[in-house]
């Protein structure tokens, strides 16, 4: 029996793919650069407790490019009109990437539909003298390869990407995110002065290994968000809810349960 | 034909071994194998080439815009047309052009572009491109705004050029409260804008209705020709019939005292030029968002060997005429009546070729070659010639 259901929801004049499944306090994950992918074995385990709902941004995949994305405040507004159409409060909000700038960004213009802040491997700020691959310059293969820890793992992703189906989304997702995170590179260098406005509880988790955001970052957001949480997951790259599911899922459960009690 | 001396001003001592080590000239070449002492003699060496065109009778020089890499020293054309300017007489001085979306002040483009046309007394072509890919990689500018950036520029600039200031301009990627650049340009309306593109299918059409002078960078012949064709059509579309004058042929043309001692003595700087200058991978020649997703798949499935290539394949393809005096006559004459230009942008300085080979190149083109072509036009049907 399928757990989750896929549908188009239209917010104004955009529509989006979105994939949603279980029942408890709704979790919205905003999915990376990449794209939003398959419904994940974590999305699966966190189903059962959580309402968990997986968008596709606008310029993503079979989402609508509309012609007002330019940047990526721009989602972060669109995200709080979803928010408000869906008429969601007490949301457990997770960002993987670019995904995660735009919650950031979202929390910190308006986090009143939100119960608390996930940021995973997140861009949105920069570091000076941290390493960091270039992704725009790397070749397909490389560039999954960078993403993950594990290289058996990275060699069976690097396989699946080459299925021609998937060629015209993978275009589709590169080119609007090369819109939003090109110049400056994956970050807004205004973002990390107004970080401090986050009042939610916020959790960063991060790959031991993540070569596209070390995790130089996750300290770089602790030190900005109050009462930031940081968990490093071990073996692990740039994805941990692809690489680490169960790992991720449970130091997310974790995060929130002990949210509830403290509350 | 018109033929203008076309000049990359490629860094030719660059180490080769070292550009293949890490993959290509461009971008992440670091510049410690730049030596100034012997830049310095090429910048003079390739400044004298062009004086030595005007001399030769060519009727125009050209220059162009490249950033971060060996292939080519000219990151700003301007200062070279500068030095150009009063020391090239007659012939006219083509930028190919400036790379527009590059630019947060497209304004300096219009004032640069109308000193100079002053300073050569209307002598100026002026060229609009994007820029390669690699340009955006390296000068940290968005790829997917490419194209708004060109067009917003570009319109930006012919106002500036035509409409007395002060006037304020708003556009989404430049704002001025006051345009109103001094001096105005010296040819009225505005110097002869010509549009450099490797082939694509927007740009040729936009070309062909502006009524801009389309010119087709380094690509076989019967690409050339069905490019050209393309902007014949869209001319039709627009209501009138394009000129030969509007279509110019960027290539590389070498003669010696036979066929075979032209390959022979062409050979290692040709090869060095496609195998070495002008290698780069894709992710760097093709940012995402800097052309069409259908484009973009057309070249991913194109890409399909990385062999080097020699020079008969070039010759062969008719990127490049290589040969005797009799030879290149003949090919010039047979591309000019298939593809139906009538302005050859010639690169006589190719990859690693030296001075005193340059100069003898440009010689033997100046005698036997361009006094054939002076008042040929294309001949025949081009529209069938390009089916």
């Amino acid at each position: 029996m399928a757990d989750h259901s896929i549908s188009t929801i239209a917010i104004r004049d955009c529509r989006i793919r979105v994939m949603r499944g279980g029942a408890g306090p709704p979790l919205l994950f905003l999915h990376g650069g990449g794209g939003v992918g398959i419904w994940l074995p974590c999305m699966a385990r966190l189903a059962k407790k959580f309402d968990v709902i997986a968008p596709e941004h606008p310029g993503f995949g079979a989402s609508d490019t509309p012609p007002w994305l330019d940047t990526v405040g721009d989602l972060a507004n669109f995200y709080l009109d979803f928010l408000d159409q869906l008429d969601l409060s007490g949301v457990h909000l997770v960002g993987s990437s670019l995904g995660g700038w735009i919650a950031a960004e979202a929390a910190v213009r308006n986090a009143t539909r939100l119960a608390s802040l996930t940021l995973v491997g997140a861009a949105g700020i920069h570091l000076n003298d941290v390493a960091q691959v270039d992704t725009f310059l790397s070749n397909e293969e490389q560039r999954i390869r960078d993403l993950f820890y594990d290289q058996l793992l990275a060699e069976a992703v690097v396989v699946g990407s080459q299925r021609p189906e998937l060629e015209d989304a993978a275009l589709k997702n590169r080119m609007m995110t090369a819109k939003l995170s090109w110049q400056p590179r994956n970050h807004d260098p205004h973002l990390r002065k107004w970080l401090h406005r986050i009042k939610v509880p916020t959790l960063l988790i991060w790959g031991d290994h993540d070569r596209v955001f070390p995790k130089d970052y996750a300290f770089a957001f602790e030190g900005l968000i109050p009462g930031a949480k940081v968990v490093i997951i071990a073996d692990c790259g740039h994805l941990p809810h692809v690489e680490q599911g169960d790992a991720f899922a449970a130091e997310l459960e974790a995060f929130i349960g002990a949210m509830r009690i403290a509350a | 034909m018109k033929f203008f001396n076309f000049h990359l001003m490629p860094y030719r001592h660059a180490d080769l071994d070292a550009i293949a080590k890490n993959g290509s000239a461009w971008v992440t070449f670091s510049n410690r194998h730049y030596d100034p002492q012997k830049g310095a003699e090429l910048y003079h060496d390739y400044l004298d080439q062009m004086e030595f065109a005007d001399q030769l009778g060519f009727d125009g020089v050209c220059l162009n815009e490249h950033h971060q890499t060996a292939y080519g020293m000219m990151p700003i054309p301007g200062v070279l047309a500068g030095a150009l300017a009063r020391s090239v007489k007659r012939a006219k001085l083509a930028i190919l052009g400036r790379a527009l979306p590059l630019l947060n002040n497209p304004l300096m483009v219009a004032e640069e572009y109308a000193i100079l046309d002053n300073l050569t007394r209307g002598r100026l072509v002026a060229g609009f491109v994007r820029g390669i890919g690699a340009e955006y990689h390296a000068m940290g500018i968005n790829p997917a705004y490419s194209q708004e950036r060109f067009a917003e520029a570009h319109d930006l600039i012919v106002r500036a050029w035509t409409e007395p200031g002060p006037f304020s301009y708003v556009g989404k990627h430049y704002q001025f409260r006051y345009v109103n650049p001094w001096p105005r340009p010296y040819q009225n309306p505005h110097p002869p804008i010509w549009i450099p593109s490797q082939g694509s299918g927007s740009t040729i059409r936009w070309a062909a209705r502006m009524r801009y002078t389309y010119c087709q960078t380094l690509s076989p012949i019967a690409a050339v020709a069905r490019f050209f064709q393309l902007y014949r059509d869209e001319a039709d579309r627009a209501g009138y019939q394009a000129s030969p004058d509007q279509l110019a042929w960027s290539n590389t043309i070498y003669v010696a005292e036979t066929d075979e001692k032209a390959v022979r003595e062409a050979r290692p700087h040709l090869e060095a030029l496609m195998n070495y200058f002008l290698k780069m991978p894709t992710e760097m020649l093709l940012p995402p968002g800097y052309t069409d997703p259908a484009s973009m798949k057309r070249v991913r499935a194109a890409k399909v060997t990385g062999k080097p290539q020699a020079i008969e394949d070039v010759i062969k393809a008719g990127v490049v005429i290589v040969g005797s005096p009799n030879t290149v006559r003949e090919k010039l004459a047979e591309y000019q009546d298939l593809a139906g230009f009538n302005t050859s942008l010639t690169k006589t300085q190719f990859g690693t070729l030296p001075d005193d080979m340059t100069r003898a190149n440009m010689t033997a083109i100046a005698e036997e070659i361009l006094p054939h072509f002076r008042d040929r036009s294309p001949q025949g049907t081009r529209r069938e010639a390009a089916e």
